[in-house]
């Protein structure tokens, strides 16, 4: 796969179908791969990477480098085309100026796990069948590669590749994901209980917007916390209950366009699972307004944006949850 | 800086006697901004409001604050006060110390320091207030009238005459409503299809009157003075400009067992059918619930037997859009069902029936020819039972309804009366909870059933009626004579409460009219403004307002007929500045507003920007056609950037606010 994602990469440009290729390059870990663009053969060549650890979602980037001249072509794991349809629902990316190669994906291995799992002084990683052989300053280890996978993999919702120009490997459908267990045993906790398992989260955060910048929802031109006319600007950073409420915003502002890639939680430096905030208002709008999937198609409508006389009104909605 | 003048109302001692104004005023003087602070009697009044001009001039004030009754009340006077006096009309604000304050409270000091919090976020926003100028939006002279009772009959006949075309939406096959229904008319015992029909016919020859049956609304678009309707005239499988009404269809359709709506199921229709003999269109339809050609392709007769050819049953479902510039609900009641008061025995006999069944019985165009006999076996009744409240009044609301449903006492005095007239071998009684008769000559129509035609009322509630060897034993309370009754019953007849039609709720929605709890329509003034709903270029008819006879409800449908007249005879509206504006270096071009937009008014353009280093981007942006915006705001909350903001009500304005409640 790995080689087959460079060759096609290299053969795009070679052969002027695209001008530029947005990829992934090593960081300063192997482990550590960041989003970049590549602009000849060459480049790609030395410098670009495709392996388990190709965990970031492209999509986003496609907003300012489909503006540009000259066409890009993308490589797009099934979630990230899911934020790739739903960018594009909101006319955020020139589809014309986008060439994009959708790869099948067996999920994303993360560092996280392999910790998990003991291990340490970790310095590379290669797949072998269904099982990772893990190269340490300790000696080489194997584990099943299942065990390695990061924790939004192992609940993967779907394999299906949105609206790509072509696809390497095979074409993936939905999958039955149980996503929503950690959702449900936040909704089990008393009001109280889970007051303070968000407080305690939530104190940790540095206010460092990697989350945001990350969200391939959080795409305005000028967002609403960098906006001194908003009047939320300096509140949040007033004090610290309103700081932890930019995490609640945040989760209201991208309601409905949530795509749950988990990049959110995935780039917290403090490991807070931001994620579970965006999967509650998720399962919450499917459960009253019918089974939604942001990104999965051009035609549904945002819950949000969406209106029918059949919706439940928010007095019926509190009766029937709290039973009263 | 700005020069901000407070006006303190007592409105009389509406105000004055819960709020201290007069520290109101003073206490509202320190604000920043505020040079000017005072507090009168009655700031609507000619005095008080030149003191508002003359404070206006004196003290160069750039904003108005007064802290008097709802916006709702007189915004629109206070406005036109400061216009004369050279301040931007939309430079004012109104701090609602009346319905939000001293109406709700008692006690004087807190009452005082909330009057004083509602100003000071009032003085907060009007400091972030920019003047606007309204524009003009067109109006099209043509009227929707929703139902085609009386209700809907009389509103488009009034407001045909007034020269303006009209249309009746009617969701039966025939307009008349429930009056078509019913037998005689209180309080003069006149026919009811005799002074209905000719009305009927009135309106379907009416150059300026539409009648789209067997049709509803599907979707309401736009605004006052230009909504646009879209209108699903449902399949009947007969060709209405060919079908001449004269009924053989109806008479060689097999499909004999289809129960009768008209007559309630008292008896059973064909397949295809025309509901009455007077229907207006008198055209038949074909009920595909229960025809054989539509279900299983085998049959055809109707077809066959049509000289006209008017038979087609490929006919389609039909959408029609048309323009209007008011539109009128007129969608009337329905007996409630009587599911939870089992304890009357309507699902166990019969002979136990609601009134409205009742009618039926007693019409001579009903199952039975106008012969009053029992449902079970067809035998003469002797001893009737009327109960009256039957899910009205109903404490709590739980199994019934906890409003009167004004029409039953009159009905039922009706009711009896014309059984002791027809058959004077009959002992009739009314159990009722109280006789209400408010109305021209109804208390002496109730007293000639007691007095002259002997009815029974007695004041006690019905506990429970069992059939038992072909009687309806029914227990009862006299409350007056303290003692239990058992009456042998050959009939019971039970006062059904009323409720709105169900198609009102989604109509209501489509219309965005509010309704009470009870999903009446409400009015925009329950004494001032009863025919308006509180939505612009939507009237109530009839009883979608609320329980209503036959003479209120006509008189209501000419005064929402006049409010339609007084609408249509403009031919511009003056339209609200407050609409949304988007600030395009923020538009992301999501889409989000449009799609949440009611009113179709954004659009998007893709427009240069300048880009770093002489560069040029096109974005695309937001543009709102401000003759179309409401300014309901919907977009401005859906706008993840925050881009799109409501002039007047800008998201500055009400942060403003807020901080200033929570100061």
């Amino acid at each position: 796969m790995q080689d087959r994602v460079m060759e096609k990469a290299a053969a795009l440009l070679e052969s002027g179908v695209c001008t530029r290729v947005l990829g992934w390059k090593t960081g300063e870990f192997f482990y550590d791969v960041t989003p970049a663009v590549f602009t000849s053969a060459e480049e790609v060549r030395t410098q670009m990477v495709y392996n388990p650890f190709c965990g970031p979602n492209l999509s986003k980037y496609l907003i300012a480098e489909s503006r540009k001249e000259g066409k890009i072509a993308v490589f797009l794991k099934p979630c990230d085309t899911f934020s790739f349809v739903q960018l594009q629902k909101e006319h955020r990316i020139a589809r014309d100026k986008v060439y994009a190669v959708g790869v099948q994906c067996d999920g994303m291995i993360d560092m996280d796990s392999l910790k998990a799992l003991g291990l340490r002084g970790v310095t590379a990683a290669r797949e072998v069948g269904d099982n990772l052989i893990v190269s340490t300053l300790y000696g080489e280890k194997t584990v099943p590669r299942r065990e390695a996978l990061s924790l939004r993999c192992r609940v993967c919702k779907s394999k299906r590749l949105n609206d790509c120009d072509e696809i390497i490997g095979e074409q993936g459908g939905d999958l039955p994901s149980d996503r929503f267990a950690q959702v449900e045993a936040l909704e089990a906790m008393t009001p109280e209980e889970r007051f303070a398992f968000w407080r305690s989260e939530l104190s940790k955060c540095i206010r460092c917007n990697a989350c945001r910048n990350v969200c391939p929802a959080c795409s305005c031109e000028k967002c609403v916390f960098d906006n001194p006319g908003s009047g939320v600007r300096n509140k949040a950073a007033a004090d610290s209950f309103e700081e932890n409420l930019f995490h609640i915003i945040r989760a209201f502002h991208v309601a409905g366009r949530c795509t749950d890639c988990g990049e959110c939680s995935r780039v917290c430096p403090q490991g807070i699972p931001l994620h579970l905030l965006n999967r509650k208002l998720i399962k919450d709008m499917n459960q009253l307004y019918g089974p939604y999937q942001a990104g999965a198609d051009f035609d549904s409508k945002p819950p949000m944006l969406a209106f029918t006389p059949e919706d439940p009104e928010a007095s019926i909605i509190t009766n029937g949850r709290d039973g009263q | 800086m700005q020069r901000i003048g407070v006006f303190v109302c007592w409105c009389g001692s509406n105000i004055a006697a819960t709020v201290d104004v007069e520290k109101v005023a003073q206490t509202l003087a320190q604000e920043p901004g505020v040079v000017y602070s005072t507090h009168y009697q009655y700031m609507c009044s000619q005095a008080g409001q030149e003191m508002i001009q003359n404070a206006i001039r004196e003290h160069r004030l750039t904003g108005v604050v007064i802290c008097s009754c709802s916006p709702r009340m007189h915004e629109a006077t206070f406005r036109k006060t400061v216009e004369k006096a050279g301040l931007n009309p939309y430079l004012l604000e109104i701090a609602n110390i009346r319905e939000h304050c001293s109406w709700i409270h008692k006690d004087k000091l807190t009452a005082t320091e909330k009057a004083v919090i509602l100003g000071r976020a009032a003085i907060a926003k009007v400091q972030l207030n920019a003047p606007l100028t309204a524009g003009q939006s067109p109006v099209t002279k043509r009227a929707l009238v929703i139902g085609g009772g009386i209700a809907g009959i009389q509103t488009a006949l009034d407001i045909a005459e007034a020269g303006f075309p009209v249309d009746i939406v009617e969701k039966k096959p025939t307009i008349g409503g429930k009056m078509a229904q019913i037998d005689k008319t209180f309080p003069t015992l006149d026919c009811a299809a005799c002074i209905l029909t000719p009305k009927m016919v009135d309106a379907s020859q009416n150059e300026n009157i539409d009648i789209i049956s067997y049709a509803q609304v599907e979707k309401v678009q736009g605004f006052v003075g230009s909504f646009s309707v879209t209108i699903r005239k449902k399949a009947r499988y007969v060709d209405e400009t060919k079908c001449t009404g004269c009924g053989l269809c109806t008479e060689k359709c097999p499909q004999k067992k289809v129960p009768n709506e008209f007559n309630l199921g008292l008896d059973n229709r064909r397949a295809i059918y025309i509901p009455f003999a007077q229907a207006v269109p008198k055209v038949a339809a074909i009920d595909p619930n229960y025809c054989t050609m539509l279900k299983s392709g085998k049959c055809g007769v109707c077809a066959k037997v049509c000289t006209a050819g008017a038979i087609d049953y490929k006919q389609q479902d039909q959408l029609i859009t048309r323009e209007y510039g008011a539109i009128v609900v007129a969608t009337g009641f329905e007996p409630i069902r009587l599911d939870k008061f089992d304890e009357f025995a309507y699902s166990q006999s019969p002979d136990v029936v609601t009134s409205l069944e009742f009618e039926r019985l007693m019409n001579a165009a009903g199952p039975t020819g106008g012969t009053l006999l029992r449902p079970s076996d067809g035998s003469h009744p002797h001893t009737l039972v009327f109960v009256q409240c039957v899910g009205s009044r109903c404490d709590g609301g739980e199994k019934g309804k906890s409003y009167c449903s004004k029409i039953c006492c009159m009905y039922t005095a009706k009711h009896a009366m014309l059984i002791r007239e027809k058959y004077p071998d009959t002992e009739v009684y009314v159990f009722y909870i109280d006789v209400r008769t408010p109305g021209k000559n109804f208390d002496e129509f109730y007293r000639r059933a007691v007095e002259e035609y002997g009815v029974h009322y007695i004041k006690g509630m019905v506990g429970k009626v069992t059939p038992q060897d072909g009687k309806l034993k029914v227990q009862a309370s006299d409350l007056l004579g303290g003692r239990q009754l058992r009456i042998d019953a050959d009939m019971v007849i039970l006062a059904a409460a009323i409720e709105p039609d169900k198609t009102a709720r989604p109509l209501a929605t489509m219309l965005t009219a509010s309704m009470d709890t009870n999903d009446f329509f409400t009015e925009a003034h329950p004494k001032l403004r009863p025919v308006e709903s509180p939505t612009a270029g939507i009237f109530l008819s009839g009883a979608c307002q609320g329980p209503k006879d036959i003479p209120e409800t006509v008189a209501q449908a000419s005064a929402a007929a006049a409010k339609v007249i007084g609408l249509l005879v403009k031919d511009s509206l003056t339209c609200s500045p407050c609409t949304a504006k988007p600030d395009e270096l923020m538009c992301n071009g999501c889409s989000s507003c449009e799609k949440v937009c009611p009113y179709g008014a954004i659009t998007y353009i893709d427009k240069p920007f300048r880009g770093p280093n002489r560069t040029t981007l096109i974005r695309r942006v937001a543009q709102v056609n401000p003759a179309v915006c409401q300014g309901c705001g919907a977009c401005t909350v859906a706008c993840p950037s925050g881009a799109m903001d409501l002039q007047g009500f800008s998201n500055q304005q009400i942060m403003a606010e807020v901080d200033a409640i929570c100061r």
